[in-house]
């Protein structure tokens, strides 16, 4: 099919920096891979894995969306906006660099690594004030999508500069469900979590990334008990 | 080095932009300089040519067309890098990406 593009786990960049192991989608400091730059404005999903008491020291950012999803264990962050919080999951973060922003990123806990997600999003809009968010997530349900993230401040989930939708869910082998694009003018980039899923028909396994664009809906069906990312985003800068 | 790249990164905010020249020193074949405010890029545009500009954070969309537009008369073939992330992960992709010409 013209209109997608599948990424498997395996063919994924990885760094390995003792106490950080990365596995990245899309190209990300060391990993340069031009066919792998970016899938719409989505511009990295880093899946890291950071050892016991280890993390990221004060580092900058600016113009860009960043959000991370915590998997396993609790990530504590500071930044130069005043922001001191832990994160664990079943949260959401973002933040919006913006003009510029210093922040720390440490596993809480002393042995046991933490999982987590990060995730870039180009902002449709530069220079922006930074600011920082989270929340909570309600995952009470299975076999449904929950909307993590919009561009809407008065939606589900946190809000970024972009127009951009993300949605999680946990699903029972054997369920389906029909995902419809809130603008068709966007693509969709699901990301396996966990389990084995078929997306319009394409088979998927764990951490298998698969992009799909100049469509309006994506039918999906757990093979698998699965938990499932769905990242809609412009598909042009 | 005489061969290497000539990049002028134009950034306001002093931390960053010490990060992204570490960052592009890093690599020989690169050499970059830096410049917070339009008119000391201009100064630097006028004294050497530039092979790339990179616009780093704080600067108006007026001011990033307003440096656009100077350095494209003086050199049409420069190249132009909204950077995006503040001396992160994606800088090198963005100048490799834009050297190759994409």
């Amino acid at each position: 099919m013209k209109n997608t593009i599948i990424h498997r786990a395996n063919t994924r960049g990885v760094a390995d920096l003792g106490w950080l192991k990365s596995y990245q989608t899309f190209s990300f400091s060391g990993y340069y891979n031009p066919e792998r730059m970016r899938f719409g404005v989505l511009r990295v999903l880093n899946d890291d894995i950071v050892d016991g008491s280890k993390g990221f020291g004060d580092h900058p950012h600016d113009n860009m969306e960043i959000i991370s999803i915590p998997l396993q264990g609790e990530l504590v962050h500071k930044d130069s906006m005043g922001n001191e919080a832990v994160i664990k999951p079943g949260e959401i973060q973002v933040m919006s660099a913006g003009t510029g922003i210093y922040h720390t990123e440490f596993n809480k806990n002393d042995t046991e690594p933490v999982k987590f997600l990060q995730i870039w999003v180009y902002p449709n809009k530069r220079n922006v004030t930074p600011r920082y968010d989270q929340i909570a997530i309600p995952f009470n349900e299975r076999n449904v999508l929950h909307q993590i993230l919009s561009p809407n401040t008065d939606d589900n989930g946190v809000w970024i500069y972009q127009n951009a939708w993300f949605n999680m869910g946990e699903f029972d082998a054997g369920k389906e469900i029909n995902y419809q694009l809130n603008d068709k003018a966007n693509g969709v980039y699901v990301f396996v979590l966990n389990g084995d899923i078929t997306v319009n028909g394409q088979h998927l396994n764990t951490r298998d990334g698969m992009g799909l664009w100049d469509t309006d809906q994506l039918n999906i069906k757990a093979n698998t008990d699965t938990q499932v990312l769905l990242m809609e985003v412009p598909m042009e800068l | 080095m005489e061969n290497q790249i000539q990049i002028l990164v134009v950034c306001t905010h002093e931390g960053i932009m010490a990060t992204i020249l570490r960052l592009i020193g890093n690599n020989t074949a690169w050499h970059a300089v830096g410049a917070t405010d339009v008119a000391e890029t201009k100064d630097l545009l006028k004294l050497k040519h530039f092979d790339v500009v990179l616009l780093g954070n704080g600067l108006t969309e007026k001011e990033e067309a307003d440096i656009v537009d100077f350095a494209k008369v003086r050199n049409s073939n420069t190249k132009i890098i909204y950077h995006f992330g503040g001396g992160s992960g994606l800088l090198f992709g963005e100048i490799h990406e834009e050297l190759a010409g994409k």
